[in-house]
């Protein structure tokens, strides 16, 4: 959230991507799915914008889009100032090496039948960096970086456990010296002491590095322990976006207050006074009219049903606390 | 609250599963016993690889043979013995008695299909329902997991579906034909804590409705808490402590128990610079330590620990059990060995 004066490392805006849905019997796009539905945000060098909302409200599709594994329908993209919306894919190459994403899964991301060595140079290879001599080497240094031994090099990813498969996976997304990365749920397969292991990693990744990062996950004390900023989401828009200590200790958002309220306890004698939403999740493909939260807000009134909430910043000039809803305006 | 002389409704005694790989043979889980009460949510934890998934598998009689198999032990549902059952039998007991709800929903679900006639032939095969009927129950099953617009999403393919929607989807078809055991793998690790709210809240309304047992297989603690009656926490192959929530919470009698408990994310009114792990490694399946699998990670371990391997004491069916030569002193009593 800098002033105009100073480019952002990347700023999004009015971003959408829509998915078309085929049906009938000749297959024509009857609909589409609004995914991602005009978002908009800046993340700094070295600063990293959290992203939580409900399943299937975006964040993944938002992600993609901003190193454009998915084509945006609309909006821009500016890297350094430069939009790259409509870059081709041969102009695309140097961007795509400033940005990286980590998958979800551990699983699923790395080869079987490759080697960690040769996961984690297959970047170096496909964009020709040093030879091959001094990708060797880059190998080792990169295993270092996560906390890992040269020896595993020959080894394959079935012989590890999630939390060091993780690793070899940021690993690879650090090969190319990466400015921004995408971590889309990367400790959510991981067990409680796992997870620390790799947020301690990360944390120190953008502290020695200055590596900035979209971090996506449903895990509330996850998502503020990594933070800086916070954008609340919900059916592809953003509803909520302010610095981690605002968001945490004055949710404006009725569905971030929901969302917190939401957070199960690791206490069995714990009182509490859950929110609980009532209503059907509505659909992307069908969005409702006015705000996109009425059908299950419990604070709606009259005009949430007809008119769309601006988003207002309800916090300072130098601290914004930006929310999109009635109440507030 | 189950007294000693209810009969348990599943009961696993020394159950051991080993899988063949290349560098030689894994023991996954060894010598684990348990018992479900009819009813009752038990959570299973423990970090990653410990057997969590393979014990649930084998409930199932769903261990992949080769490279895995049923060394020992046995596995008793409703009084009947699992272990060794002809695959025909089983499969009237798995998806119907039995059901699970999967780690992976993007494995388990079938990516040619649509999410609709994946749905539609486990209930015609289970229920004699018509296609028609089916598509029906199918639809309702699927609005009341949460999942919008559920007539139009029955005819989509698993990869339309974000990984929450997926996981729903799964849910559903492991609920649609009233088991009276409920194995749940990771059933909410993908989804945002309202709709993990909604979903558990889901899971506890039907197995109340149903009378159906539910073992919870996670690493969120919060949600073991805010669920479950028992917690059985695993570790490298061995159960390590099977005990009530409250004492789990209050007083964890097992070093690795407390571990886990002290390193779980939590919101803070203050940012920690780092965040509390259990330092080390699960050690290698494959090169076992003769004595506490934890011993090289543990605060409290000494030579007894690196000899002998701990069993778990004592075999009351809702006594706390730990298998540890050193735990925690159990609250309000004295301190223990
Ligand atoms: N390839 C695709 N084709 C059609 N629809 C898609 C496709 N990918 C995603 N969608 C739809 O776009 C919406 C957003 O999905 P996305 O995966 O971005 O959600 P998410 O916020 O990451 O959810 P989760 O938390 O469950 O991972 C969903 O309605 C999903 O069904
Ligand atoms: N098909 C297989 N072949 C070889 N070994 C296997 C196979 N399936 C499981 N194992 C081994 O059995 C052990 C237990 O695996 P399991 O999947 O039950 O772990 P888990 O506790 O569910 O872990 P997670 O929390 O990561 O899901 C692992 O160490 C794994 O290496
Ligand atoms: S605008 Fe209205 S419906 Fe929307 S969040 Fe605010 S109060 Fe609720
Ligand atoms: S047996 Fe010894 S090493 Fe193992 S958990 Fe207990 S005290 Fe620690
Ligand atoms: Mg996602
Ligand atoms: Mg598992």
């Amino acid at each position: 959230m800098s002033g105009q004066d100073n480019t952002a490392l990347l700023e999004v805006r009015d971003l959408k991507k829509f998915f078309p849905v085929r049906g009938g019997l000749l297959q024509r796009v009857v609909t589409q799915v609004r995914a991602v539905d005009g978002v908009s945000f800046k993340i700094d060098k070295g600063h990293t914008l959290g992203l939580v909302g409900e399943s299937g409200c975006g964040k993944s599709t938002l992600g993609r889009a901003i190193l454009r594994l998915h084509e945006p329908t609309s909006g821009q993209i500016l890297v350094d100032g430069q939009d790259i919306v409509g870059l081709q894919r041969s102009q695309l190459g140097v961007h795509r090496r400033r940005m990286q994403i980590i998958f979800q899964d551990p699983f699923a991301s790395l080869s079987p039948r490759r080697t960690v060595a040769q996961i984690i140079r297959e970047p170096l290879d496909v964009h020709g960096i040093g030879t091959s001599k001094e990708r060797e080497r880059r190998v080792i240094e990169l295993l270092a970086d996560v906390g890992m031994g040269a020896e595993i090099r020959d080894r394959y990813p079935h012989e590890f456990s999630g939390g060091q498969r993780q690793r070899i996976g940021i690993a690879r997304a650090l090969a190319l010296d990466p400015e921004f990365i995408v971590a889309d749920e990367p400790v959510s397969a991981l067990d409680v002491s796992v997870q620390s292991q790799v947020l301690n990693l990360i944390a120190e990744l953008k502290k020695k590095r200055g590596i900035a990062f979209l971090f996506i996950s449903h895990d509330l004390a996850v998502i503020q322990h990594v933070s800086d900023e916070i954008g609340v989401m919900y059916l592809g828009q953003i509803v909520e976006h302010a610095t981690v200590g605002d968001l945490y200790s004055e949710p404006k958002h009725p569905y971030t207050q929901a969302l917190m309220s939401a957070i199960p306890v690791p206490d069995p004698t714990a009182k509490r006074a859950r929110i609980v939403l009532e209503g059907d999740v509505p659909s992307p493909m069908n969005p409702p009219d006015g705000c996109l939260f009425h059908t299950r807000c419990p604070q709606t009134q009259d005009r949430c049903s007809t008119t769309v909430p601006a988003m207002v910043n309800v916090g300072s000039e130098t601290n914004p606390h930006r929310v999109a809803c009635h109440l507030q305006d | 609250m189950a007294d000693n002389k209810e009969t348990p409704l599943l009961s696993v005694q020394n159950l051991i599963i080993e899988f063949a790989t290349e560098n030689g043979v894994v023991r996954a889980t060894d010598n684990i016993s348990f018992d479900i009460f009819p009813n009752e949510t038990v959570g299973i934890v423990g970090e990653s690889g410990c057997g969590k998934t393979v014990t649930g598998l084998s409930i199932l009689g769903l261990i992949p043979s080769p490279p895995g198999r049923i060394v020992g032990g046995s596995i008793k549902f409703m009084g009947r013995e699992l272990v060794g059952l002809a695959e025909n039998e089983m499969r009237k007991i798995r998806g119907c008695r039995i059901s699970m709800i999967f780690q992976e929903p993007m494995t388990a679900l079938n990516p040619v299909f649509t999410v609709g006639n994946q749905m539609t032939d486990v209930l015609m095969r289970h229920h004699g329902l018509t296609r028609r009927q089916a598509r029906d129950s199918a639809i309702e099953m699927l609005a009341k997991v949460g999942i919008p617009a559920p007539a139009k999403r029955i005819d989509e393919y698993p990869h339309q579906l974000s990984g929450g929607m997926r996981q729903r989807v799964m849910i559903a078809m492991a609920l649609s034909c009233d088991p009276k055991l409920l194995i749940a793998d990771e059933p909410t690790t993908a989804l945002d804590v309202t709709t993990q709210a909604q979903v558990l809240e889901q899971i506890s309304k039907l197995q109340a409705e149903f009378h159906m047992a539910v073992v919870l297989i996670t690493h969120d603690l919060g949600v073991v808490a805010e669920t479950c009656r028992r917690a059985i926490v695993m570790y490298c192959g061995r159960i390590v402590e099977n005990t009530s929530i409250e004492h789990l919470f209050t007083n964890p009698r097992h070093p690795y128990a407390k571990g886990l408990l002290d390193s779980i994310p939590q919101i803070r009114s203050r940012r920690l610079e780092e965040l509390p792990i259990i330092p080390g490694r699960v050690p290698d399946l494959l090169h076992l330590p003769p004595g506490c699998r934890f011993a090289a990670r543990c605060p409290r371990a000494d030579e007894l620990c690196n000899e002998q391997i701990p069993t778990l004491s004592p075999a009351g069916t809702h006594a706390d059990r730990v298998a540890c030569h050193h735990p925690y002193a159990a609250e309000p009593a004295g301190p223990a060995s």
